[in-house]
């Protein structure tokens, strides 16, 4: 260091949450030098493991049981010097005193990185009815699988990303499975009606039942799950009901520790919670996205992983933190076709650029009043992360008209490599 | 510093394209191409992002 200034940073860092973003973030503390002590504390028994393949490879027939697990504990111990606290719910927060209470011990932190994810939300009136499952968690995956592998008849409720995924793993052993969903159209919020509409041709297309407008009025059977009847009264005979309606941020037990709290954690874009030493990462937070000048959650893996390493780097060296920017980026895999969205979904129009929505390729460009917002692909693999580099750059909407204009015809005879 | 490509583990997720367009491009297959093996000088501080940002831990360096 050039100046004479010492500057007294933190001395220790707690980080709740042993996932994606909890293990990101005590990464990238060490990798900043940070020498202070460093608790990683986590609810599952389980060490930290990746969740997108619960719900392709884990699912797939004669694929892995085993999760991806992120880092052995001999990295996290040995090599990173963190102390795991896992199977260990935190239950409290106390900033004043800089406290978090888990598993019967109060553990004393300077800084503090939230990292509580989200919960998958459950139909209610459903719990300890057999055969009924949610998919978070390596638990409900194998859960899944094994009634998978059976043969199980499947209902999925609820037809987003992960539920989309199921009915793909459903059909890959040729099993009958239907989606239910209460909206008109699949995935409107995220992608649109229109767009919604067109990906929910890959369903149709692949043998999955698709039944939107529909409201789940009830499952059938005592004990085990034998149906899922809806409003209109039809019976859909079922072994498996996979319930993908959404998550909810885990921030039940932050209640009573003052931090401010509006579907996650709201922070601001240095993704300090409100409380000193307080940040949040990940599934959980609701942070201030400057790209896009709005407050914003999502739920993917790739601002999860930035975001713990950019939290854990502004609460060890506070003096340089840095906000954090980014164009949301999520993919999903559907019957073999790759579905990607980069951006925010906007209702000022959209504009097919590439392919046709009726086929298995397209690439369609949203705005907002003159701005590129976002894009989705389908089998677009080429296209996805160019346009995100123009969104990133604020580009106009005719400019990325433009470049989609100028850039090479969709799918060239020969590529050069 | 040369970059190692597990093909067996990439699915084509792009991350690493948008971190370091100039060293790495998804083509249409899904499949990625290296555009450069050995880690431009002037890219070193992206490649090294996109190996920490890759999901399924596909990417490697050796010097
Ligand atoms: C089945 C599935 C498929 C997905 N597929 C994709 C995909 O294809 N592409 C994509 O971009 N994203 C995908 N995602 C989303 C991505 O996995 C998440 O965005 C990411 O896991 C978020 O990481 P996180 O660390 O913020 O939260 P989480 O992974 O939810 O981790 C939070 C951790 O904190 C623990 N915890 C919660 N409360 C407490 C407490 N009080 N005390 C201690 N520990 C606690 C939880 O048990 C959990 O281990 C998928 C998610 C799921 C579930
Ligand atoms: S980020 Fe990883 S998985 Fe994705 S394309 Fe790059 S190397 Fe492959």
């Amino acid at each position: 260091m050039s100046t004479a200034t010492v500057r007294t940073g933190p001395g220790s860092l707690v980080v709740v949450g042993a996932s994606l973003a909890g293990l990101r973030a005590v990464e990238a503390a060490r990798k900043t030098g940070f020498a202070g002590r460093i608790t990683l504390i986590g609810d599952e028994p389980h060490l930290p493991y990746d969740r997108p393949p619960l719900s392709k490879e884990l699912l797939a027939p004669g694929g892995p049981t085993d999760p991806v697990t992120l880092r052995s504990r001999a990295e996290l111990v040995d090599e990173l010097g963190v102390e795991l606290l896992l199977g260990a719910p935190a239950t409290g927060l106390d900033p004043d005193a800089g406290v978090v209470h888990a598993g019967g011990e109060d553990v004393a932190y300077d800084a503090l990185v939230v990292a509580t994810g989200a919960a998958a939300r459950g139909l209610p009136g459903t719990e300890g009815l057999a055969g009924v499952h949610v998919l978070r968690t390596l638990d409900d995956a194998r859960a899944v699988r094994r009634a998978l592998d059976e043969g199980a008849r499947t209902v999925v409720v609820g037809a987003g990303f992960i539920g989309s995924e199921v009915a793909s793993a459903a059909r890959k052993r040729g099993s009958p499975v239907t989606i239910v969903e209460a909206l008109p159209a699949p995935l409107v919020r995220s992608v649109g009606s229109d767009l919604g509409a067109a990906l929910a041709l890959l369903h149709t297309r692949n043998g999955t039942a698709l039944r939107c407008g529909q409201a789940v009025a009830a499952l059938e059977g005592t004990g085990r799950v034998e149906g899922v009847r809806l409003a209109d009264d039809t019976v859909i005979e079922a072994d498996l009901v996979v319930v993908g309606i959404g998550a909810v941020p885990r921030t039940d037990w932050l209640a009573g520790s003052g931090l401010p709290v509006d579907d996650g954690v709201v922070c601001d874009e240095f993704l300090r919670a409100g409380a000193p030493g307080v940040y949040a990462a990940g599934d959980v937070v609701r942070w201030h996205n400057p790209l896009f000048d709005r407050s914003m959650r999502v739920e993917h893996w790739s601002s999860a992983a930035e975001q713990g390493a950019r939290a854990a780097r502004n609460a060890v060296s506070p003096a340089d933190a840095q906000p954090y920017a980014t164009v949301p980026y999520f993919w999903s895999d559907w019957y073999g076709s790759r579905v990607q969205f980069a951006g925010v979904a906007t209702h000022d129009g959209y504009e097919i650029v590439s392919g046709d929505p009726a086929g298995d390729h397209f690439v369609a460009l949203y705005r907002e009043g003159d701005r590129l917002t976002g894009v989705l692909t389908l089998n677009g693999q080429r296209h996805v992360m160019k346009y995100r580099r123009l969104i990133a750059q604020r580009a106009r909407f005719d400019e990325a008209i433009a470049f989609a204009r100028t850039s090479a015809p969709t799918r060239p005879a020969s590529t050069a490599s | 510093m040369r970059i190692i490509l597990d093909r067996a583990k990439c699915t084509g997720i792009g991350i690493c394209e948008a971190l370091a367009p100039t060293v790495f491009e998804v083509d249409d297959n899904g499949e990625l191409v290296v555009l450069s093996a050995e880690v431009p000088e002037d890219a070193r501080n992206e490649v090294a992002e996109a190996v920490e940002g890759c999901p399924t831990m596909a990417l490697r360096l050796r010097s």
